[in-house]
């Protein structure tokens, strides 16, 4: 009885010919992601040794540039942290700074085969690439990092066979709500993406649907590896590794085929993602105060060129505040190079640096008592983004621009067609 | 580990937002807690009384990696047991040593002020007003450890790999 992905990496990395569903495995850790939240006076224990320095991460991104004192306080110690044990990939406020899962992308930090934790629960993200990543909690990267493995327990795969091509105006984020809308929580069990719609996809598309299934509580969630995955990560990173394909007579909980070509845009009603999905038309003329793009599930370059296509020529609704957040610095740079961030400017767009910000509710861009937003973000938890009287809309970054020029929810095929 | 005391429910997919919100990230932990469900139920945690026990439906603790199982056991809850927990909260619950089961079923089993036993050896979950028991799938051996040891932070810190907290 042939594995999943996540089976064969788990066996892979725990040293086992078989890995099964229910099984406890203690894995060999490849790569460790500290960021600023793990340095906060709360959370933050002062390590004495690890295992190797090579194998570690710091990123600042939740709460960049300081918003406040404690903040700043915490990047001290993170400094320090990463000065005392030598570690060189430091992402620090300048030139490569982002979200810790856009930088896994932007510098090919995901690696085939391998395993990646950091206590962000967003970390499934790495999965696009084939590796077996996903959020474990403060304590886990501690002990992750001084002594270099930790413990996963297997669940069943759900397979996702991706076909066909998406329609204009529709995304991956579209994609996702649809498969979150109609099959709800996946918790317990990892979800597993393929089949050929996939080739249609760009890496920054696909990398919305596996940063999304934290959402769906999945435990892992990877993509098939074809020639663009490699490509995308052989050009970034030197290191070597392997692929890793399901097996033919992988057991899956179940497989389910997602047609790309028969999606439309969707929005997830305000307090949770799971169950609560319809087409945007339903939530037609729902006035807004914020929109807002960003994160990292929609802070690509794709993300911030489509919006950019949407209001190219057009003003943002008086009364809207449209917030525009990169994913990371290497991303502000090359939608400023590209034009996409000029276009939303010349629009009426306020372009946030890469930080987290409003997507956690930490900063640049909260929202206030009884106020509304449509975001392109991960999460719209009853007060996740601000009060908790506010109410959250998620949709796809086109549906976003859209609802941005008109001042009400939008669906964006309006302006894309 | 047995407990026995006073149920709290709360219902199907308590996400660690609402356990500990983004605006108490800044404060102590002793702060923290007053943040507790303060978006869905205000007013709460000044009604819990040491010892007391949090029963949960489906997927509890679901959403961000935030140590939401360290804040309730500041609070003084002495267990949670829910219909499913969320996988990344479970981690966070063997971590921090706050025990945590699953127990199928288990919101039926009581109305909120009853009395639980909750029986961590033998999986045992009972109602004493009712007299009912539900199994409830036990902590694995190998994370028990943990938890019995008071959670990651002791264990390192006992083989000297973390300083002492300050
Ligand atoms: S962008 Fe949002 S979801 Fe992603 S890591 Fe930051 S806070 Fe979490």
């Amino acid at each position: 009885m042939g594995m999943t992905i996540a089976e064969k990496i788990l066996a892979a990395k725990g040293g086992r010919d078989v890995v099964r569903p229910g099984d406890i495995v203690t894995v060999e850790v490849d790569t460790v992601i500290l960021f600023d939240n793990n340095f906060m006076p709360a959370n933050w224990r002062d390590i004495l040794t690890i295992r190797d320095p090579e194998r570690i991460v710091v990123v600042m991104d939740h709460r960049v540039p300081a918003p406040n004192a404690m903040a700043a306080g915490a990047h001290v110690t993170a400094r320090a942290f990463a000065q005392k044990f030598r570690i060189k990939r430091v992402h620090d406020v300048g030139y490569d700074q982002g979200i810790s899962h856009q930088l896994v992308a932007d510098l090919g930090y995901g690696i085939p085969g391998t395993v990646l934790v950091c206590s962000d629960s967003h970390t499934c993200s790495a999965g696009v690439f084939n590796c077996l990543a996903r959020g474990v909690g403060g304590p886990d990267v501690f002990y992750s990092a001084i002594k270099g493995e930790t413990w996963f327990r297997c669940g069943e795969t759900v397979r996702y066979q991706l076909t066909g091509k998406l329609p204009k105006a529709v995304t991956t984020k579209d994609a996702f709500l649809q498969i979150a809308g109609k099959h709800g929580a996946h918790a317990t069990m990892n979800v597993e993406y393929g089949g050929p719609g996939m080739a249609s996809l760009s890496i920054n598309a696909r990398k919305t649907l596996t940063t999304m299934s934290a959402e769906l509580s999945a435990e892992f969630a990877t993509f098939e590896p074809d020639g663009v995955l490699i490509d995308w990560v052989r050009s970034r990173n030197s290191r070597p590794f392997e692929p890793v394909y399901p097996d033919d007579d992988a057991q899956y909980h179940d497989t389910r085929e997602v047609d790309l070509s028969a999606l439309e845009p969707l929005v997830a009603y305000p307090d949770t993602v799971v169950q609560n999905s319809r087409p945007v038309k339903d939530a037609a003329g729902t006035k807004i105060d914020q929109a807002y793009i960003g994160s990292c599930a929609n802070g690509t370059l794709d993300d911030l060129e489509l919006a950019a296509q949407v209001v190219v020529g057009r003003r943002v609704a008086p009364g809207v505040r449209f917030i525009v957040t990169p994913a990371s610095q290497l991303v502000y740079r090359e939608a400023l190079k590209s034009g996409a961030l000029e276009k939303l400017a010349d629009a009426g767009a306020m372009i946030a640096p890469p930080t987290c910000g409003a997507c956690g509710g930490g900063h640049m861009g909260v929202i206030g008592p009884d106020e509304t937003c449509i975001t392109a973000t991960t999460r719209n938890f009853k007060g996740r983004m601000g009060d908790p009287s506010s109410k959250v809309y998620m949709g796809s970054p086109a549906t976003v621009a859209a609802s941005a020029l008109t001042g009400y929810i939008t669906d964006p095929r309006e302006f894309l067609n | 580990m047995k407990f026995t005391a006073r149920v709290w429910k709360f219902g199907d997919n308590i996400n660690t937002d609402l356990i500990l919100p983004n605006v108490a990230f800044y404060l102590t932990p002793q702060e923290q807690i007053k943040y507790i469900f303060r978006a869905n139920r205000p007013g709460w945690v000044d009604l819990v009384e040491p010892g007391d026990i949090l029963i949960g439906g489906k997927n509890f603790g679901m959403g961000s990696s935030r140590p939401a199982a360290r804040n309730l056991k500041n609070l003084g809850l002495a267990c949670l047991v829910a219909h499913s927990i969320n996988g990344l909260f479970y981690r966070n619950a063997v971590n921090f040593a706050f025990p945590a089961m699953e127990c199928d079923g288990v919101e039926a089993l009581f109305d909120e002020g009853d009395i639980a036993e909750v029986d961590f050896e033998s999986g045992a979950v009972k109602n004493l007003r009712r007299g009912q028991i539900l199994p409830a799938r036990t902590i694995p051996p190998q994370l028990l450890k943990i938890v019995e040891a008071g959670g990651i932070f002791p264990l390192l810190e006992q083989e000297g790999l973390i300083a002492p907290k300050a």
